[in-house]
């Protein structure tokens, strides 16, 4: 059973960072606009302008 | 697709008023702490991820922007620049140059609260799903092997790293059912947050006891389940409502547009809200009157289709009133400001809407009425057991205590929280296939409950639109509309919708501003437009709206056109009255074509030439007898009504205020929707109810096991989840029937 001293503690780790990214994204604005996030995945490269 | 649109909608607008009319945005630029300013303003027909990138590609290689983002779901637009606060026209006009409408809006302290609170359900959500998914790990462990061949020491581990996850989550996930719980009791009443609220600290509390004392009954899995299954549904219902939220901020862009103010002969633009009672405020043609006012100067037609319902455009000339919401149609006028926004009848409208929604929310949901029952039941129970193990059993405190805890968790309101959305979410989603969106979670409800019907005329129980009517000679037809596709006057897109054929090209157009059209087609001159300029004024006058075709001197020849009912109004009207429902008309035009329709649809009973405050009383009047109504409507001046009726409906035609103060919104050009919703509804509703009878059957077993002292930390688990999941295969039953 010993086993058990790193595995769930490994276990807890692997959930906290992803709630740790669903944190981050929820802070960062990316629920505010979901259609909007349906359709960018459309879109060229944001930084190169687009042709005139 | 979009695109098209768009620059067809500009070419249009640049013919009535030619240039950009972006001026005065500087004022509405918010001042940021380091010197930058930002504007945030309403982008008008954005389609697709094109026009973002148009939009936002077209601000970020301005020299000093900073940042550019559009909100696609709410239309909004925040550009964040370096330099001085004049330059927000110009960016409102690059906007505008690209096609797109844009509209000043206020930002309100409002929508940054709803906007927090949906980060704060979020956030509360994520927590409790990481807590559930990382105990039930450590649960299945302890469930699946006995003290014995885990061995005590492996199982308190388990039992200390599940508290460590779950008590903090019930502290800060918890809040949600705490505050509301706070706030009901100390408004003297309770919720269903009640019982969730105690269930959730007492077995926290108690759990936490077990653990210090090496016991086995540790309940920190299902207290965690259970606060990421409510959340679940507590956020579908938070994005359901939150819809309903837009149309306030909605209502306040409306009347924070700008005006052309003449002032000693120059024209100035200041924003609306500004406008002051005497002032002298210029309308182009095609533009919406922001303020009440009397016409100084000029004639011209107005669409007052918005505010009143009348269909025909009404003539106005000097010393004629005008209302705020209506559209110029033909020339430009000068008025003379009589109310300012604040104190016009479109604000008039607008208070009415709120001082209606206020009382659309004391409806108390089904839901909400069960838990007024359910909890001091449930509460009781848990004091009896307690009591009577104690004192009647022989048991020491501690054990009946938890005895007493044991039976609140188990009744803890899981099935019955989920009873209502799982059903609700089914047949949303129904109605969402047949081209009916139902924008809050309780319309069904509400609906399912109605025994009147109140129906608006123009755009209801009629299309909305004039249409052609009679028969014509083709070769007229194809000469009327090819002259009528230069204008935007209703009767002649009228026109040119009803003519499939080819277009004949026409020369020297002019539009006579009040009067019609003119154009040259084989040397001949030819007149589209009223009765006075190139009609027959002899010709006997008629109900119709109609429009005189004159080739060069000949005989003029009219046009007539009706706004045509829809083709299943009346029987839809006839299947309401069957199901029980008394179905009225109110509507804002004129006696005669109100009671023509009224007689076509078959409805017995109706009120013509009603103003927006004159259908709000009857709505009032019948609410007070006890009715409960249904709304069916399109326009401004029904806005006050839907947004107070018990429920209500618009055509997807309706205009944004409309729908945004509807609960339902149905698509297309027939009015069924309107009753095979309310079928659903009924549907829907009879599976809620058998929905609760499943929750309370589940109960008459689980308590009584509960108080026996029987159920230990496995069965409740099972217990909820079958629980659950049985309400969730009932609720699928939706789907399969009709």
């Amino acid at each position: 059973m010993s086993v058990l001293i790193y595995l769930i503690p490994i276990a807890l780790l692997l959930g906290l960072i992803g709630l740790a990214a669903f944190i981050w994204s929820l802070k960062s604005g990316q629920y505010e606009d979901l259609d909007g996030a349906a359709q960018r995945i459309l879109m060229e490269d944001d930084d190169r302008a687009p042709p005139p | 697709m979009g695109q098209h649109a768009v620059s067809n909608a500009l070419r249009i607008r640049d013919e009535i008023e030619p240039g950009s009319n972006a001026a005065g945005y500087d004022a509405l630029a918010r001042h940021n702490e380091d010197g930058s300013h930002s504007l945030s303003v309403l982008v008008r027909g954005v389609h697709c991820a094109a026009c973002i990138q148009k939009i936002e590609g077209t601000l970020k290689r301005l020299p000093e922007v900073r940042a550019a983002r559009l909100n696609f779901s709410t239309g909004r637009l925040t550009v964040e620049w370096s330099g001085a606060a004049d330059s927000a026209d110009a960016y409102v006009r690059a906007v505008e140059a690209l096609g797109y409408e844009v509209h000043p809006f206020d930002a309100k302290d409002e929508e940054s609260a709803v906007k927090s609170e949906e980060r704060f359900l979020l956030l509360c959500l994520g927590v409790a799903g990481f807590a559930a998914g990382n105990i039930m790990l450590l649960s299945v462990g302890v469930w699946a092997s006995t003290a014995e061949t885990m061995g005590m020491a492996t199982r308190d581990f388990l039992h200390w790293v599940s508290a460590l996850i779950a008590l903090p989550t019930i502290l800060f996930s918890g809040r949600v059912f705490f505050r509301s719980a706070l706030r009901a009791l100390s408004a003297g009443h309770t919720n269903m947050d009640v019982p969730i609220s105690l269930a959730l600290m007492l077995a926290g509390g108690m759990s936490l006891f077990e653990v210090l004392n090496h016991g086995e009954h540790v309940y920190f899995d299902s207290a965690v389940m259970l606060i990421f299954f409510l959340l679940i549904g507590r956020y579908l219902d938070f994005r359901a409502r939150k819809n309903a939220r837009n149309a306030a901020s909605d209502l306040l862009g409306s009347l924070s547009g700008f005006a052309l103010v003449v002032e000693g002969g120059k024209i100035r633009r200041m924003p609306v809200r500004d406008v002051k009672e005497g002032m002298m405020v210029r309308v182009a043609a095609g533009e919406k009157f922001s303020v009440d006012g009397v016409v100084a100067e000029g004639a011209s037609m107005v669409d007052t289709s918005l505010v009143t319902g009348e269909t025909v455009p009404r003539e106005i000339t000097p010393g004629a009133d005008v209302y705020a919401g209506t559209l110029n149609l033909d020339a430009p006028v000068t008025l003379r400001v009589e109310k300012a926004a604040e104190d016009s009848l479109l604000a008039e409208i607008i208070r009415l809407m709120e001082q209606a929604g206020q009382g659309h929310a004391r409806y108390v949901r089904l839901a909400d009425r069960a838990a007024r029952l359910y909890t001091p039941v449930v509460h009781l129970f848990a004091l009896g057991a307690f009591l009577g193990w104690w004192l009647i059993g022989g048991l020491v405190w501690q054990d009946s205590l938890m005895i007493a805890i044991t039976v609140l968790i188990i009744t803890c309101p899981c099935a019955l929280g989920l009873a209502v959305p799982v059903v609700q979410v089914l047949a949303t989603g129904r109605l969402m296939k047949r081209g009916v969106i139902v924008k809050s979670g309780d319309a069904l409800e509400r609906l399912s409950g109605i025994d009147m019907a109140l129906l608006d005329k123009t755009g209801t129980l009629t299309l909305g639109r004039p249409a052609l009517d009679g028969s014509y000679e083709e070769a007229h037809l194809q000469l009327v509309a090819s002259l009528a596709a230069h204008s935007t006057h209703p009767l002649s897109r009228a026109m040119v919708r009803s003519y499939n054929g080819g277009m004949l090209e026409i020369a020297d157009i002019k539009e006579h501003p009040g009067k019609g059209l003119e154009g040259r087609y084989k040397g001949k001159t030819i007149r589209l437009g009223s009765r006075a300029w190139c009609g027959d004024k002899k010709a006997a006058s008629s109900d119709k709206m109609e429009l005189w075709l004159q080739i060069g001197k000949g005989k003029p020849i009219a046009f007539y056109f009706t706004d045509y009912l829809r083709e299943d109004s009346a029987r839809t009207i006839e299947n309401l009255k069957q199901a029980g429902i008394t179905p009225w008309m109110v509507s804002g035009d004129r006696e005669e074509v109100v009671e023509k329709t009224a007689q076509n649809c078959g409805i017995d009973e109706f009120y013509a030439a009603q103003t927006p405050p004159q259908k709000f009383e009857i709505l009032e009047s019948l609410r007070a007898q006890g009715h409960t109504v249904l709304m069916v409507g399109d326009g401004l001046n029904d806005a006050p009504v839907l947004a107070g009726a018990d429920v209500s409906m618009a055509p997807g035609s309706a205009i944004d205020l409309a729908q945004n103060a509807a609960d339902i919104i149905f698509m297309g050009d027939q009015l069924a929707p309107v009753f095979e919703t309310y079928n659903t509804a009924r549907r829907t509703q009879m599976l809620v109810k058998q929905n609760f009878a499943l929750a309370i059957a589940y109960n008459i077993i689980a308590i009584p096991m509960a108080l026996a002292g029987l159920v230990t930390p496995l069965v409740a688990a099972l217990a909820m989840s079958g629980s659950s999941l049985l309400v969730i295969a009932n609720s699928f039953r939706l789907r399969w029937r009709g």
